[in-house]
């Protein structure tokens, strides 16, 4: 399965912004309403952008569900879904403490089903079947519509990372595999690390999406341990945070990039279409190849 | 290598854990918690050793340092055990529910020349460090007036089912989101001498504070109000800001960016002018070697490590959020309760802990004075 070069990412619709807490403000009044999300995410496909790489977030849910109704609008758009939305799950348990969280957020649909994997699982400490029940609930948004890649959120993969969870990523990998037909894909702040853990884990050649900028912000263990695995190892990387929030002008960031020949893809987030479409004219022009179609 | 023990595998438990986990310099010797459900899979899949007494971890597991983050209730008895046995402790915030407790263990740990450390990570922000290194360096003069301000979305219905919905456990806005507020407040100036027009409200808890206003009073006649709400779902996830107002400009700080007016007779300190500078975490953040959440919780806890393995070597160590400088908090907290324009009533107990403070703070004044 071939990535694309450029996939759109959703930070910013949900309030997310790593440089400041008024722009967040302003992009979460901005896009409250999801029209306003999909006009933009409209305006990436006019664009030529296929991949939507979206968090698992209440919201997407109804972005899929237009895309889903209007399947004559949307031809070739696929979604990268990101899971699980931490903050739903973070506030649960300050709400219900750890398993009171875990029994909200497992899923109605199939109760019988569920209750016997789960039930299973919690009996015999067993976690396959609650970690493939939590990701079919996150999953059901998307039903019928492309999923090629299924990520799992950094702040999970780097929390198993920290504890040597390792069973839990090939747990992963092989239910995303044989129940959705995608690849599972890591998202992580701690790329070696990922990378030793993966392998261990007998996850080959992962497609594993983490921060590279010119900046060097929240590249973990610092650029050269990055240089060095691209230069080393067997993966499929791709770059998040290449702007680092718009502290390095786009041009400046993007040749940093072309200058890794192995990074596969880029994520970036934009607002409008003219950002949008600067960003596809640079790689255009940088690659040497065509997007817009 | 230094020998860390875990006590308590919840939210913040848990973190710490997968950061100490992949520290290179801590081997982690076993994790406690009284939910055996949890323990038991962490067991299965990661081989870590459980314990469900925690004393008795503290007796076999052979630790050098113990990182408790437990419901705040319980931090009295376990850091007491842990000092006892002359294990260097790192403890959740706030470090107990008493400014007496606090101070208490803090003078058993500086007699025991032990590594002490409390959660309070915000210290180790680039842009609230940046505050501090502007203040020390005179750049808005004479500091007036702050602000300081928390919210975010915790508890957003009256149905509570764990600890943080009782006071007496620690729940509550003011444990838990006023005490980040009011340790910048300390870390910038100092111990407050006044408190009033303390308001405790009430959202949605039954059993204790959703809402928590009131103001600071300082010996030098700044003051410093607090506005914390953790019932504001308005913010995706808690939101910490500082603003202070200063004789040669102001200062307004949050996680993500540092917002810096100077007038005209500021002097100025490198890479900031007249006018606004401002300054975003991008910059102002050093990298961690492991991230987990924000650099701040693997710089805190690589902090205490380091300073674990230099007491370890005979050495001295630099103290960052230690129990004396957190037991200062623990006293505003517990004024916060008992606020000096309080009316006094029948049924409630007596103040001990901060009456004491304030006995030594007025012995202070009153020294300065002679």
């Amino acid at each position: 399965m071939k990535l694309d070069r450029l996939l759109f990412g959703d930070n910013q619709f949900f309030g997310v912004n790593h440089m400041s807490e008024e722009k967040a403000r302003q992009s979460a009044m901005r896009f409250q309403d999801t029209g306003a999300i999909i006009d933009v995410i409209d305006s990436a496909y006019a664009a030529g952008v296929r991949s939507f790489m979206c968090t698992t977030h209440d919201r997407i849910a109804e972005v899929a569900e237009h895309v889903r109704t209007h399947p004559d609008r949307y031809d070739g758009f696929t979604f990268l879904p990101c899971m699980p939305y931490a903050h739903k799950y973070a506030n649960a348990v300050t709400e219900h403490g750890m398993l009171g969280a875990l029994r909200h957020f497992l899923p109605d649909e199939g109760y019988l089903n569920a209750a016997m994997r789960g039930g299973r699982a919690f009996a015999g400490k067993d976690v396959d079947g609650l970690v493939t029940l939590l990701v079919d609930s996150e999953m059901k948004m998307f039903r019928g519509l492309p999923t090629p890649v299924v990520f799992l959120q950094n702040v999970v993969v780097d929390l198993l990372l920290g504890l040597r969870f390792d069973a839990a990523f090939s747990i992963f990998a092989d239910h995303v595999r044989s129940r959705y037909g995608a690849e599972p894909g890591f998202i992580t702040m701690n790329l070696p690390l990922a990378l030793d853990t993966l392998e261990r884990a007998g996850v080959e050649n992962p497609i594993v999406c983490s921060n590279m900028n010119k900046l060097a912000f929240r590249v973990s263990g610092g650029t050269a341990a990055y240089d060095e695995v691209l230069a080393t190892r067997r993966f499929r990387p791709i770059a998040m945070s290449v702007f680092a929030s718009g502290a390095i002008p786009a041009r400046e960031a993007l040749e940093w990039v072309r200058a890794r020949p192995q990074i596969e893809s880029i994520v970036f987030g934009a607002s409008s279409r003219q950002h949008i479409e600067a960003t596809v004219d640079l790689v255009q022009e940088l690659w040497g190849e065509t997007i817009a179609r | 290598m230094i020998r860390i023990g875990v006590v308590g595998a919840g939210k913040m438990g848990i973190s710490h854990l997968s950061i100490l986990g992949a520290h290179p310099s801590v081997e982690v010797a076993g994790v406690c918690d009284s939910m055996g459900y949890l323990l038991d899979v962490l067991e299965k899949y990661t081989g870590v050793a459980k314990y469900t007494d925690a004393e008795r971890m503290l007796d076999t597991a052979d630790l050098d340092a113990v990182l408790i983050a437990t419901p705040s209730a319980s931090h009295v008895d376990l850091v007491g055990a842990a000092l006892d046995r002359g294990i260097h402790v790192f403890c959740e915030k706030p470090l107990s529910l008493s400014a007496a407790d606090s101070m208490r263990l803090a003078a058993r740990a500086a007699e025991l020349r032990l590594v002490t450390q409390v959660g309070y990570h915000n210290r180790f922000v680039g842009t609230f460090g940046e505050v501090k290194r502007l203040l020390e360096a005179g750049a808005i003069g004479r500091v007036s007036h702050a602000l300081a301000e928390a919210y975010g979305p915790v508890v957003l219905r009256p149905k509570g089912e764990t600890w943080r919905s009782r006071r007496t456990a620690g729940g509550g806005a003011l444990y838990d989101y006023a005490a980040h507020p009011l340790d910048l407040l300390g870390w910038y100036l100092g111990e407050p001498v006044s408190v009033t027009g303390a308001v405790l409200g009430r959202v949605f808890s039954a059993e204790t504070d959703d809402e928590v206003y009131g103001t600071l009073g300082y010996a030098d006649g700044a003051n410093a109000q607090l506005s914390v709400d953790w019932s504001d779902e308005s913010y995706r996830k808690m939101t910490t800001r500082i603003t202070l107002w200063g004789d040669h400009g102001k200062i307004l700080a949050d996680r993500q960016e540092i917002q810096v007016f100077l007038r005209d007779t500021a002097t100025v300190p490198d890479g900031y002018r007249h006018g606004w500078t401002v300054a975003n975490t991008t910059a102002l953040t050093r990298p961690v070697d492991f991230y987990l959440r924000g650099e701040e919780y693997s710089a805190q806890l690589d902090h205490f490590v380091h300073a674990v393995e230099r007491a370890k070597r005979g050495e001295t160590w630099d103290a960052v959020n230690d129990f004396a400088s957190a037991a200062v908090t623990d006293v505003v907290i517990e004024r916060f309760l008992h606020p000096d324009d309080a009316i006094a009533r029948a049924d409630e107990p007596s103040p001990r802990g901060w009456r004491a403070g304030r006995a030594a703070r007025a012995a202070r004044r009153s020294e300065r004075h002679a």
